[in-house]
């Protein structure tokens, strides 16, 4: 593994680019990951918003999905937002389960503030989101909209249901980074 | 609560960026797509290439087709709707679909003016030869924006040639001064502000898809080399001898688009693709359609 503190963006499919785009406005050393050879060259991931049925069988075809089962236990950090949350559950790599858009299609996206200790001031944009339904052991709820979870915690994985990377607010990436060091 | 905002709906069309969207006919269809990995479906009633074949008024799909599309996938689902045509928009939004494409594939409904977008709950996707259109469609409400290329003829050079265009006119804003800029906003007949927006963001302010001719893994590649987000498939899928297995390998080319290595992968062995028309004189030009 990497031994500089480098953040990989999983660049498989969905708002990559994004989310690049956030990390450079911290100052955060950053790369695109499409292949295992990238994703060696990290300390953390981010996995985007898009589409999970893609992404999920691009990480089957690309082998990355084994690559993070292997090195989630062995220390390794990740963020998923929205379809990236999707995929840590499906992935067994955080305890909680997902119910997928389940606000709704398209017409019952929203933009709402949601409420957190941790960030305060933040703004959840949700597209066709989806719900984290049961929230298991040792998962910590860091920001909750209308008492639902939205972003939780366990150990070095996070995962969240809104997309901070199409806001000014990057206070979840800032944080991210700390437990990708 | 904040909802059907610029920002919603051109911020699904991020979420499809890298990815490819697929014309569907069918639920069948719609389910092979979603297998290969495609990021949304577009339902139609007929793909371009059998718009071409049978001709007549191609319009938008059977309101029972598209539930049925949706009911099928998870994945976004989208619409065609004809050009200018608010009603069927009007219709294609009571179904709940996820993206509208108003589209000169399916045959203008008004010679005259575009569907006002902007009244819309539902995002748009419209195409564009150069910049000056996808301008138009933007200032009329589009939330993203493709190429027209030439739909249904299995022929990239007209994607291509709009991919070139709308980055060369973006990059011939960059020397403009604030005269030239007022300049172009006339000649686009867009507001000052949306060029000057462009200017400063050396792209267009919406994500922006390949269109129209993509056949092969490599075509996708090639539009993905030259700078857009993700790519439409249609005809090229369905009119080749292996279409599942043509879908996923241009999915994986669209994510691998800079690893010729991976795209060799990827291109061998799909059988026949679909046999493709020439861009001469007596080939309907779809792309020229619109304003």
């Amino acid at each position: 593994m990497a031994t500089k503190p480098t953040i990989g963006v999983l660049a498989l499919q969905g708002d990559f680019a994004e989310h690049i785009t956030a990390l450079r406005k911290l100052k955060l050393p950053c790369l695109e990951v499409r292949t295992i050879a990238d994703i060696k060259k990290t300390t953390g991931l981010i996995m985007p918003g898009g589409e999970s049925t893609t992404i999920g069988k691009l990480l089957v075809s690309t082998g990355l999905d084994a690559w993070l089962k292997t090195h989630v236990k062995k220390g390794y950090t990740i963020y998923g937002t929205c379809a990236g949350a999707i995929l840590l559950s499906q992935l067994g790599l955080i305890n909680i389960t997902v119910k997928r858009n389940a606000y709704g299609r398209q017409l019952d996206s929203f933009d709402e503030p949601i409420q957190s200790k941790a960030f305060p001031k933040l703004r959840g944009v949700f597209i066709r989101a989806p719900l984290f339904t049961t929230i298991g052991k040792g998962v910590t709820v860091l920001a909750t909209h209308d008492g639902d979870p939205v972003l939780v915690q366990q150990g070095k994985i996070l995962a969240g249901s809104f997309h901070p990377e199409l806001t000014d607010n990057l206070a979840v990436h800032r944080y991210f980074a700390t437990l990708a060091k | 609560m904040a909802k059907n905002t610029f920002k919603l709906k051109s911020g699904l069309a991020q979420m499809l960026k890298g990815g490819v969207i697929m014309d569907v006919v069918t639920p069948e269809q719609a389910i092979i797509a979603e297998q290969a990995g495609a990021c949304a479906v577009m339902a139609l009633e007929r793909v371009p290439a059998d718009i071409r074949a049978t001709g007549g008024v191609a319009r938008m799909s059977d309101p029972k087709m598209i539930k049925g599309i949706m009911k099928a996938v998870t994945i976004p689902v989208m619409a065609k709707v004809r050009i200018g045509h608010f009603v069927e928009a009007q219709i294609i939004e009571a179904l709940g679909v996820d993206y509208i494409d108003e589209s000169e594939v399916l045959t203008p409904a008004d010679p005259f003016y575009h569907v006002d977008k902007s009244n819309f709950k539902v995002p748009f996707v419209c195409g564009a030869r150069d910049l000056g259109e996808a301008l138009r469609r933007i200032h009329e409400g589009a939330a993203m924006v493709r190429t027209k290329g030439e739909a249904g003829t299995g022929n990239i050079v007209e994607a291509v040639r709009h991919i070139r265009t709308i980055a060369e006119d973006i990059g011939s804003l960059r020397t403009l001064n604030k005269d030239g800029v007022r300049r172009k906003a006339k000649e686009y007949r867009v507001p000052v502000e949306l060029v000057e927006q462009v200017k400063k963001l050396g792209r267009l302010p919406v994500v922006n898809f390949a269109a129209g001719g993509i056949a092969t893994p490599a075509d996708a590649a090639l539009c993905m080399q030259l700078g857009v987000d993700g790519v439409f498939v249609g005809s090229g899928i369905y009119k080749s001898k292996n279409p599942a297995k043509r879908a996923k390998a241009i999915v994986e080319a669209t994510t691998h688009y800079n690893d010729p290595e991976w795209l060799a992968r990827v291109s061998e062995d799909l059988g026949e693709a679909m046999p493709g028309l020439e861009i001469n004189d007596s080939l309907t030009k779809l792309a020229s359609r619109g304003h």
